[in-house]
Formats: C-alpha cells, structure tokens, sequence
C-alpha cells in the first residue's frame, strides 16, 4: 500500500523526475501567464483581499475615549490619553454636556500582533482594518503612529466584501 | 592465568588498537542550522561519520505561554496560541475553544462547524505542504520546494479571504466563529461569513493541490536516489512509538491505526467519509507517504465539507457579551497536523483560565531522537529529523 | 600589418603572454556566464523568474554585480585558522581548473598547447584540485568543515578511477592520446565516438559529475547539512575563486567529454574547410548542451549519501569500465 510507485524499469523513476523539471522548464518560458508564479514585486502589486489585515485606521471622530481597545489589547500597544471638556447645554436651561476629547492615540505597531481585538470591540466604529502594508521603517521609533498618521489610513479602508449567496 | 593463547590474542587486539587511535568528535549541530527546523541543539558524539550518543537541548524558543495565559482574557489568549505551531495556524485554536465550550456547556451552529471543520483541514494540507517543500530540501532536491510552495499560496490566500489573517488567522471565539467586524453600530451588521466565491474558488484550489501532489509524486516518490536515503532509515517500532508518546502520521506511519479525528467529537468530522492513512515499516519512506496521502484525504474531507455546507445560519452561539467561564476543569485533544494537541483548561470562573496546560504535539514526538539516532550515520541524523516533522515552537511553546 | 602581426606573436614570449592573458579573461566570463545560465534555467524550473533587474529586464549584469561584491568584501580569516594553507587553498582549486583549459581543441589548429599526451595531461592535472579541497577543509578551524573536507577527499579520489577508465576505450579507437588527434580519429571514422562508446560516456559523465561535487554527488558540500562544507568559512574573493572555478570546470569537464566522445568541433554535415570559423561555435555548443543536462540534474535529484557514493563508484563503475575497455580492445583488435 505504501508502494505507490511500482517501478519496473530501474532508473524509470529518475527519469520520470527529470521530465517533470524540464516540462515546468518550457512551460514557465512559453506560457508564463498560467505558469510562472512569481510577481516582479516593485512595478507589479498584488492585490490584496479587503479582509486583509494590514495596518489599523482610526476615525478620530466617533472615538470616545472608553479605552476599551487598550484594555483588550494582548500586547498593550495602544496608549490613549483624553480629557474632559464641558459644552454648553444644546437647549437653554439643560444640563452642561461632557464630551472626553482625545490628547494622543498611538498604536505602536512594533508590538502590535495584528490580532483584530481592539477593531473588534470597539463600540463606536472608531477603528477599521485595512490591507496597506508598506509602511516599513529604518528606525523603530518610527514605527509608533500617532493620530493623525491613524487618520489618515482611513482614506485605505476597503468595502467588506460581497458574502457568499 | 594468562596462556599462550591469551598472550596472541591480546598482541594482535593491541595491534589493531594502536594503530588507529581515533577519538570521538563532539559535534554540536547547533542552534543555528539550516536543516533543524527552528533553534534545536542536538549534542552529538561523533566517530567519523556514524555518532553514537544524540542528546537534543530544548528552550531556545520558550516563549511562556502557560504563564503568558494566567494574565489574559480567552479571546487574547485564542490570538497567542495561534503562533504555538506557526505553520498550521488555524488548528491550534481549536482545541483550546472547544475546551472552553466544553466548561461553558455552548452548542456550536452548524454552519459555524462547518466553516471550522473547512478552515482546519486547510491548515492541515498547509502543514503537509510545507513538509512537502522542506523534507526533500533536507536531502538535496530543491525543486520540490517551490511546487509544493507554489501552491500552498492558493490555500493561504482563501484562509485569508475568510479571516483576513494567513498564517494566523484568529477567527474562533466561545461559541462558534467570529460572527461580525466589530461592535458599533455598522460593523454589528457586517458579518464575517464566506465571502462570495469562496466555495467555488475552494474546489479549484483542491483541484489545484491534487495535481501538485501529482507532481511531486512524479518528481520525489519514485526517484531512486530518494528511496535509497529514506527506506530502512529511521524504523520507529509502533510499542516504542505509543511508549515515548509519539502521536499523528508519525505513529500512523509504524503501522498504529489511531486518528484522533475518528475518536473524538470535537467537531463533526462523523459526517465525512474519510480514510485514516496507515503505513507499513514505520521508516522515513512511510513517514513521508503518510503525509502526501493525509493531503489527498484532507482535500476529500474539503470537498465534501463545501458541498454539505448550509447555506445559511448564525456562525456564533448566543453568549453574553463578557464571557466568564463557570468553575471546573477540563482536557481536550484534537489531532493536529503535527500529532495529538491537547489543552488543560482549570478555570475559577473569571474572564480568563486560571492555569492552561498545553500538549504539544512535537514535544512529544522529539522525545524519541535520543533513541532513533543511535549509531546512524551524520545525513541519516538530517533525514531523520527531517522526516518526524517537527516545528520548534511547538516544541518549546 | 598582418605581416608585422604575425611576426610580433611568432615571437615566443609575446605569444605566451597572448595566451596567458586570453586563459585570465576567459575563466571569470566563462564562469560568470555559466553561472548565470544556472541561475536562470533553475529559475525556470522552479516556475519563478531569476535574476531580473540587475541591468534591465533580463539582469544579464547580475554575476557581474556578485563578482565586484565579493571581490570587495573583507578578508575574513578565523582566528584559529591555519594561514598559509588556508590562503592558498583556494588557488590550487583553481590552478587545477585553469590548467585544463590549455589542452582543449576549439578548432582545428586552434588549442592552446597540443601536447602529444593532452587527455593523460588533463586527467593529472584535474586531481590537483583535490588537494585544494582537502587543504580547504582541514585548514578552516571548523568541525563542519573538516567534515566536508574529508568527505571530499573520499569522494573525489574513489570517482578519478572511473574518469580514468572511462576514457581509456575512446583513446584506444582514437590510437592517440592527442586531444586534436582524437578529434580527427573521428572525422576519418566520419561518426562521434558516442555511439559505440555509450557506456564510457555514461561513466565519465557520472564521474565528471561526481568530480565537480554537484548534486547528486555533493555530499562534500551538502548545504542543508554542512552549511557550504569546506568552503564555509571562505567569504570575499577566496569564495570568488571557489565559485569561478566550480563553474569553469563544468565548461572543461563537458568540453573533454565533448572533443572525446562527441566529435569536438566537428559535426558530420559541416564542411571541413570552415571547421576554423564554426570549429568553436559547435563545441561551445556541445558543451552547452552537456552544462544543460548537468544543472537539469542538480535541480531535479536529492543527493547520494556518502557510503551510497562509494558503493556506486566501487562497485558499480568501475568495473562497468573495465569491461568496457576489455570489449572495446577486443573488437580493435578483430576488426
């Protein structure tokens, strides 16, 4: 049963071997487009799927500071600092509204795992995947974006994909 | 008394001895090294070309999970685990949900098993694949590395497609599959089913895999010069296999008819028609065999995983938004690409285990290199290392 | 002007420097473009493309940028390392190869030297390279490589017998160890030896194979084991020479196996008068043809180990070639 080969001829399976490199031989060289399975990297890229998960895009508007998605984070790679400021009642003789504004929301995507937990608990829609994936740096440092680099992710965001049936 | 005899013999003995006084070289084939498989140390007695005394030194990659888990939620530990045996990333969350399932009492929806079931054997032909590539780099070819990669990146990129993740795809939660994007007002409504096309894009990809295993077939199993360094290396008796602990095609292939798969109900692999692979002689030949035909079972498994799907339903259980797991303590196992994987839940009811145990597959299987290397020549060391399959992280957790 | 020409090179030292210098440029271009060749069709083997960028779209200047990058990379010699040995190493390696150059045929009058016992000549001086590898292995402070270097030194010595024999039979029906005489025996026999010869070409390819240590014969460097074998603690231009002459002894391997076996430069259908002009044009492309079939090999087998090599030479080959050459003396002699 674990025969699978019943060699007859000795040398048939050698043989047998090097007609399969030299077909894949003519056939990456006559019909790559089928065939070679390689992409020249920088002057052709790949799409990705829109559930990619690439790097984290953050509206800063719906964000409420509840600190949910720090706190769920299992790296502890995003830090949040907010403040309270009061607003004037939207009708006279209300009460005073309190709305937290957010200071500084960095994720530090040297620790980042890329797990998908804080975009999942979010409450607020505040945070979405995206498929962009070339923002490599020469220091590490860099590699903590702050807010506004997070915003600016927001124009990559994709539509979730059609489902199936 | 010393005789006459005695003198001769001992003369022409001394002879002999004096004349080729050679010692023994200690080799370190060291952390760093193109064909262990991650950072394993093997300590070996060298005498020419044969060694004699193989010890293997673990925990380069100790990464502590155990004592990682004690300080985290269940959804953060299910996005660790993954990267416990990274090559097949989507299986070794299984076991580990199902346990917590288990202690929580939650049936799973149907269609929610099915994707699992679909995800799983995806895992376990991308597994395969890789030591497709890699086993017969170990030897010497170096073609067969890229057809079987080659098309491992059409099973990649339709786990992707699913979970948005290819090598660690975080897609189980309690009670089912992650069922949508987020928590906010849109994304509650924007579920994480199967997005359009999959099923079918899933059947030319196992067509695809099927002609790949063709291929290396074709390329490896017949090859004369790979029979000769494979067959008769490395015969692992079946009673000193189940002794030392060794489980999945390495076991299977000594002969051991045992597939986790058919024994436990983890998932529902009862509504597959499926054959468990069994080998003969328990040497690296069969190890290898058993692992091209596992590809062929498991793309059967696929097929008919995606014909029976239902068409529709809910992908998680109803469970409360902060999953506290009642007290109690439990032990899973589910069979891994590599072997028998288990998790040892104990739980004291708060959002996260108290203590998670984990048996890993290849920690177990390596347990016998001291034993299976004994008086083997420095390439058989290579083939045989090769041929068990192992991957370090999994080793050293 | 022609005149002053071939008085100048009739002069005996200004020739010897001629062909010094054509042998110097010809085994790095010679190197560097069977190299490239190699990295291109295993390339294409393996559904994937190869060098591409370096020098526009089919990164022809790729081997050029590796040769200047080795070239200028630090002299790196480990500490416990045995110096005089380890430096000269690499050049015995490639002194063996360079030296194989000298005798053979590109056309009819075209041969650097044509001494009387040109394949003998060749076969001694190939063995040259051997000691460089063992020199390599034992002087690189490294148990890997000691290991390599052994393993070598038995390989390379056990596969000289069958290259050896091998050749014997299509000297015997040439009449004359000559390599052009060779060449001419078969253009008066009007076919290549190959076809009687079949068995020694089989053998010789097998040993030539096992000679340049490629796959299936590399257990002596046995990458996914010894990390490179003797070679590993060689980096910059050392490395470099290693690299040139493994390459450069394929072309002479093949193109011996080519003027002995194949006709040389000689194709039946080809006129005789212009054999000066398409002399190398037919051996260069014979000796493509065999490269081709060499890389084809090492891409398509995993590799031998070594008591299987052994067995093989010992017990195989060899005595396949003696009955050869005891058949092929035979019928010279009835027939």
């Amino acid at each position: 049963m674990t025969t699978s080969a019943q060699r007859t001829i000795p040398g048939s399976g050698l043989i047998k071997g090097l007609g399969v490199t030299i077909t894949t031989m003519f056939k990456t060289i006559f019909l790559p487009k089928k065939y070679l399975a390689t992409v020249n990297y920088p002057k052709v890229k790949e799409t990705l799927v829109p559930r990619a998960r690439g790097v984290i895009a953050l509206d800063q508007d719906a964000c409420t500071v509840c600190m949910l998605c720090a706190r769920q984070c299992p790296d502890w790679c995003i830090y949040i600092e907010g403040h309270k400021e009061s607003q004037p009642p939207s009708k006279p003789g209300g009460r005073i509204r309190v709305r937290a504004e957010l200071d500084r929301f960095d994720i530090d995507y040297a620790l980042c795992m890329y797990c998908g937990i804080c975009v999942e608990v979010c409450p607020f829609d505040a945070l979405f995947w995206t498929p962009e994936y070339e923002y490599s740096e020469s220091k590490m440092g860099n590699m903590l974006h702050d807010m506004d680099r997070l915003q600016d992710w927001m124009t990559t965001v994709p539509e979730p994909p059609a489902l199936e049936k | 008394m010393v005789t006459d005899n005695d003198l001769v013999k001992h003369l022409s003995e001394a002879q002999v001895s004096v004349e080729l006084q050679t010692e023994d070289m200690t080799l370190n084939i060291g952390p760093q090294h193109p064909s262990t498989h991650g950072v394993l140390r093997l300590v070996a007695r060298v005498s020419g070309e044969r060694c004699f005394d193989v010890k293997p030194v673990i925990g380069y990659m100790h990464r502590g999970y155990e004592k990682l888990s004690e300080v985290r939620t269940y959804p953060q530990i299910t996005a660790l685990i993954n990267r416990i045996d990274w090559v097949s990333g989507y299986a070794n969350e299984i076991p580990f949900i199902v346990a917590a399932e288990k202690l929580m009492d939650v049936e799973v929806p149907e269609r929610a098993q099915y994707i699992r079931v679909i995800l799983t054997e995806m895992a376990r032909v991308s597994s395969h694949l890789v030591f497709m590539a890699s086993y017969p780099l170990e030897l010497g070819a170096a073609t067969p590395l890229f057809f079987a990669l080659r098309d491992r990146e059409r099973v990649l990129d339709l786990i992707e497609g699913v979970t948005g993740g290819r090598f660690h795809p975080n897609f189980n939660r309690i009670g089912g599959v992650k069922p949508n994007a987020g928590s906010g007002p849109i994304t509650k409504k924007t579920p994480q089913d199967l997005p359009a096309g999959f099923l079918g894009e899933t059947r030319d990809a196992m067509s695809v895999v099927l002609d790949t295993c063709e291929e290396i077939e074709d390329l490896v199993a017949g090859n004369e010069i790979f029979r000769a360094r494979t067959k008769g290396i490395g015969v692992l008796p079946p009673e000193v296999g189940a002794a030392f602990g060794v489980s999945g095609p390495n076991l299977r292939a000594s002969g051991v008819k045992f597939d986790l798969r058919k024994v436990e109900d983890y998932l529902p692999y009862n509504k597959f028609d499926f054959d468990v692979v069994v080998g003969e002689n328990g040497d690296c030949w069969d190890r290898w065999w058993v692992r091209l035909e596992e590809i062929r079972e498991s793309a059967k498994i696929i097929q008919q995983a995606v014909d029976g799907i239902p068409p529709s339903g809910p992908l998680q259980a109803k469970v409360p938004k902060v999953i506290k797991v009642p007290k109690g303590e439990t032990y899973v196992r589910a069979e891994n690409p590599k072997g028998e994987m288990g998790y040892y839940i104990v739980s004291d009811g708060g959002p996260g285990p108290y203590r998670l145990k984990i048996r890993s597959a290849s920690f177990s299987n390596i347990s016998i290199l001291s034993w299976i290397l004994e008086g083997v020549l420095v390439p058989d060391i290579i083939a045989i290392m090769g041929s068990l399959d192992f991957v370090l992280g999994d080793v050293d957790r | 002007m022609t005149q002053f020409i071939t008085d100048l090179f009739s002069n005996f030292w200004v020739s010897l420097a001629g062909k010094l210098l054509l042998v110097a440029t010809m085994v790095p271009v010679i190197g560097m473009l069977l190299g490239f060749a190699e990295m291109k069709l295993s390339a294409k083997m393996q559904s994937r493309v190869g060098p591409y960028f370096a020098g526009g779209r089919w990164g022809w200047a790729q081997l050029i940028a590796d040769g200047v990058k080795f070239f200028q990379k630090e002299d790196l010699i480990p500490e416990d390392a045995d110096r005089p040995v380890f430096k000269a190493a690499p050049i015995l390696v490639l002194v063996g190869t360079v030296s194989l150059f000298l005798v053979i045929p590109f056309g009819p009058g075209l041969i650097f030297q044509d001494l009387s016992v040109g394949i003998f000549y060749a076969l001694a001086i190939s063995s040259i390279g051997t000691i460089g590898v063992l020199m390599a292995g034992w002087s690189s402070a490294n148990k890997y490589s000691l290991m390599g270097g052994l393993r070598a030194a038995g390989q390379l010595i056990a596969y000289e017998l069958p290259l050896v024999l091998a050749v014997v039979g299509s000297v015997i029906m040439a009449g004359t160890m000559s390599m052009t005489g060779i060449v001419e025996a078969q253009i008066s026999a009007g076919f290549p030896f190959v076809l009687v010869q079949f068995i020694g070409f089989g053998i010789f390819m097998i040993a030539a194979l096992a000679e340049l240590s490629r796959i299936p014969f590399d257990m002596p460097i046995a990458e996914s084991e010894l990390v490179m074998g003797y070679v590993t603690e060689y980096s910059g231009f050392r490395f470099l020479f290693f690299f040139l002459a493994e390459f450069a002894n394929m072309f002479t391997m093949s193109a011996i196996a080519a003027t002995l076996f194949l006709g040389g430069y000689w194709l039946p259908f080809v006129p005789e008068s212009t054999l000066e002009f398409t002399g190398p044009l037919i051996l260069i492309g014979k000796v493509f043809l065999l490269t081709f079939t060499m890389i084809w090999f090492r891409w398509t087998f995993p590799r031998f180990r070594e008591d299987q090599l052994q067995t093989l030479a010992w017990k195989v080959l060899i005595p396949l070639a003696l009955a050869n050459i005891a058949i092929t003396a035979t019928l010279k002699v009835v027939l």
